[in-house]
């Protein structure tokens, strides 16, 4: 006979059934039944501070582990305070299970205390939602959420729980299976088209491989770096995509984009074959889209179709999972290739790209009495060896980071990339340190961003978790400022901090260690304190205050048109 | 250019919602939209028309097979399909036009649903260029009202959906 359960108990135990270690959440009176079972149950909880910061830790639990991501909050504000975070998963395709609490069934639609419709609220940024009608579905809801989160192009799920649910009961089922009829993924390539994408490489004299995001979720680095190798392909990534091909590597040309490298921009825009593996011509990485690699043929591997000439027409699609797509194309070139040194076929194309990469690299001049942010960030990547997972905050942090820290593993990078939420990385940090609690995990930050959830340092110092939190404090809203002193006249409108926090005493009121940096010889001594220091650090570096992030191509402007400075 | 997409969906809350809603989100068109259930009642059919050219309407396509309540997505062709519309056309009557209405209710097989001393309304079952045939031939004696269900579809020949 089944087990009669009540409905609080059986949301606990089906996340304890499918895999559930760790729930980032925060009570309140709709999900007050769930809190009061959840001591009986094997399941982590991060009491955090704010649900924005919920979500986010949970997204960053999930970019660094591979796993799904759960939050609990309750209705109304608990739930709307959710969306930014969920918004942030959805436009970076993180799998996370969102529960929300309801008011009771029977005063759903009345105004009700606490009320909020955020199935409504939240169905434009959730790769599937919906609110529970009967208990009996809840099991089988439950791991159909975790089925549509975690696979095809992943993303967030919400289910919203009426409290009157949660307080019943019924018998107890674990479901063994999920069927779902609108919901396929093509996980496996289409053979004839991975056999044409294989021949174009083959034949092509100049190609890039372009990977994003989607060569992390599935994976694929082994096979990205295999089928570079083999072939003797350089390799840009998108910001999402850093990590996925180590930076150490001849290959590996950078970042592309809008704060690309000269090199990548370059070598884009000359490649006859561009092979975009996992990633989507976002608008940050095309530039201004007609001539966006005007000389290529394009190869377009992604698991989502909708992602498939949506910005840029292609002409060799592949649907299909990243990692399996790339085994198949491997296999058929492995034996295709013949007896040819690629490395010496491609011996021009490799030497142009290092003719660029000496013409412009990436630069900055450090002064003897300022310190440069990405003075910083280079010290940061040399003490850590590039095995730290790193999140950033968004803006000129995010981008110095992404230029200057040398990542060499996936996973280890976690950003805002497509929504650019502020605030996104202090709890992203809390989220990975939850994960791996052995790990170094630093937080590369501006004084602005680090301000919109700095509430998690509580939620940080609670557990223990040795995070480090870098803010590169110049004054200002850097990025802003930047954009206003290229094409706004240098109107400095409302982007300059007219008071800001003393972020050591900030950092130690919040129970932390508080460390700071002025000058450019004290930047390694506090980033090797903070490193031995196992409690969680803000380090306070003051920076030169109108320092650029360049190269950058102005918005709507063809890549290879870079201001340089 | 103008397509006539018939999706199936499952019977859930809130599909309708999310179908309008990637439309409205992403700057796309609805001409018209019918939904009701079909012989299983666990899913419903609905008949959007829409407007677009090709790379728009892929993305429409592509961006509904993404929902997951969306079980199947068809575009129709021109000459692929028969589609059908109702129109209930409420017209001004007097004695000099009484019979001139009967008349044109007549050749277009239409049916007078409801009279009343000033007005009938006309039940109009058609395609598109019908019903606007009709409307224009009733319109110089006064239309009160017209509604339209907007358009239902299906595939000729052996084939379903």
């Amino acid at each position: 006979m089944a087990l009669r359960l009540k409905g609080a108990q059986i949301l606990l135990e089906t996340l304890v059934r499918e895999g559930t270690e760790v729930i980032f959440g925060y009570p309140g009176g709709a999900v007050i039944d769930i809190y009061h079972e959840l001591p009986n149950y094997d399941l982590k909880h991060v009491l955090v501070r704010h649900e924005q910061g919920a979500v986010h830790a949970a997204d960053g639990y999930a970019r660094a582990s591979g796993k799904v991501g759960v939050c609990l909050v309750t209705s109304g504000p608990g739930a709307t305070n959710t969306v930014t975070g969920i918004a942030t998963a959805y436009m970076d395709s993180i799998p996370l299970v969102i529960f929300t609490g309801q008011v009771p069934s029977m005063l759903i639609g009345n105004d009700a205390f606490q009320e909020a419709d955020i199935v409504g609220i939240t169905r434009p940024c959730t790769k599937h939602n919906f609110l529970l009608n009967d208990l009996e579905e809840l099991a089988q809801s439950v791991k159909e959420a975790f089925y549509i989160a975690g696979t095809g192009r992943p993303g967030p799920v919400l289910i919203d729980l009426p409290k009157d649910l949660m307080n019943g009961s019924c018998e107890y089922r674990y479901p063994r299976v999920v069927q779902l009829r609108g919901y396929n993924p093509t996980i496996k390539g289409h053979q004839g088209q991975i056999k044409r994408a294989a021949a174009e490489i083959l034949k092509a004299e100049r190609p890039v491989l372009y990977g994003g995001g989607g060569v992390i979720s599935s994976n694929a680095s082994n096979e990205l770096v295999s089928l570079a190798r083999m072939m003797t392909i350089p390799v840009t990534t998108t910001l999402m995509g850093l990590g996925s091909f180590p930076e150490s590597d001849e290959l590996s040309l950078g970042m592309l984009g809008m704060h690309g490298t000269y090199r990548a921009n370059m070598a884009v825009t000359n490649c006859d074959l561009l092979i975009a593996v996992g990633a989507r011509f976002d608008d940050r990485v095309t530039g201004k889209i007609d001539e966006f690699a005007p000389l290529a043929k394009i190869v377009h591997i992604d698991i989502d179709p909708t992602s498939i000439s949506k910005n840029v027409q292609v002409d060799i699609p592949i649907v299909g999972d990243v990692k399996i797509t790339l085994q198949q194309m491997i296999e058929i070139i492995e034996e295709e290739k013949g007896k040819k040194d690629w490395s010496e076929e491609r011996r021009e194309w490799i030497q142009q790209i290092e003719e660029w990469k000496q013409t412009y690299p990436l630069a900055y001049v450090q002064k003897k009495d300022v310190i440069k942010p990405q003075f910083v960030v280079e010290r940061i990547s040399e003490l850590t060896k590039g095995e730290a997972i790193i999140a950033t905050e968004v803006g000129q942090n995010q981008m110095w980071t992404a230029q200057y820290f040398k990542f060499i593993k996936p996973r280890t990078f976690l950003t805002s990339g497509g929504l650019g939420t502020m605030g996104y990385g202090l709890p992203a940090a809390i989220g990975a340190q939850i994960a791996f609690p052995d790990r170094v995990v630093i937080d590369v930050a501006g004084d602005g961003s680090i301000q919109m959830n700095i509430q998690e340092l509580a939620t940080a110092v609670q557990y223990n978790l040795p995070i480090k939190i870098a803010v590169l404090n110049n004054g200002f809203l850097g990025m802003v400022r930047q954009w206003q002193e290229l094409f706004y006249q240098k109107r400095y409108s409302c982007t300059m901090f007219e008071s800001a926090p003393d972020f050591v005493k900030l950092a130690e009121a919040y129970g932390a260690v508080g460390l700071r940096a002025t000058k450019p010889e004290e930047v390694v001594p506090v980033i090797e304190t903070a490193l031995a220091t196992p409690r969680p650090v803000i380090m306070d570096f003051v920076v030169e205050p109108e320092e650029g992030v360049y190269p950058m191509v102005p918005a709507g402007a063809p890549i290879n048109k870079m201001l340089l400075v | 250019m103008r397509h006539t997409l018939s999706v199936l969906v499952e019977n859930k809350p809130g599909v309708l919602s999310r179908v309008a809603g990637l439309f409205s989100g992403r700057g796309f068109n609805i001409e018209s939209l019918t939904v009701a259930e079909t012989l299983d009642p666990m899913v419903s059919h609905m008949t959007i028309v829409t407007r677009g050219n090709d790379q728009i309407l892929e993305q429409i396509t592509k961006q509904l097979n993404k929902l997951i309540n969306v079980i199947k997505v068809v575009d129709f062709m021109d000459g692929d399909h028969v589609d059908r519309e109702i129109a209930l056309i409420k017209v001004n009557v007097k004695d000099d036009n009484r019979s001139e209405l009967l008349s044109i209710i007549d050749i277009f097989r239409g049916k007078v649903v409801d009279v009343s001393s000033q007005s009938y309304i006309i039940e109009i079952t058609g395609d598109e260029d019908k019903i606007a045939a009709i409307i224009d031939l009733v319109k110089p004696m006064g239309i009160k009202d017209v509604v339209r269900t907007g358009k239902v579809a299906m595939m000729r020949g052996g084939k379903s959906k």
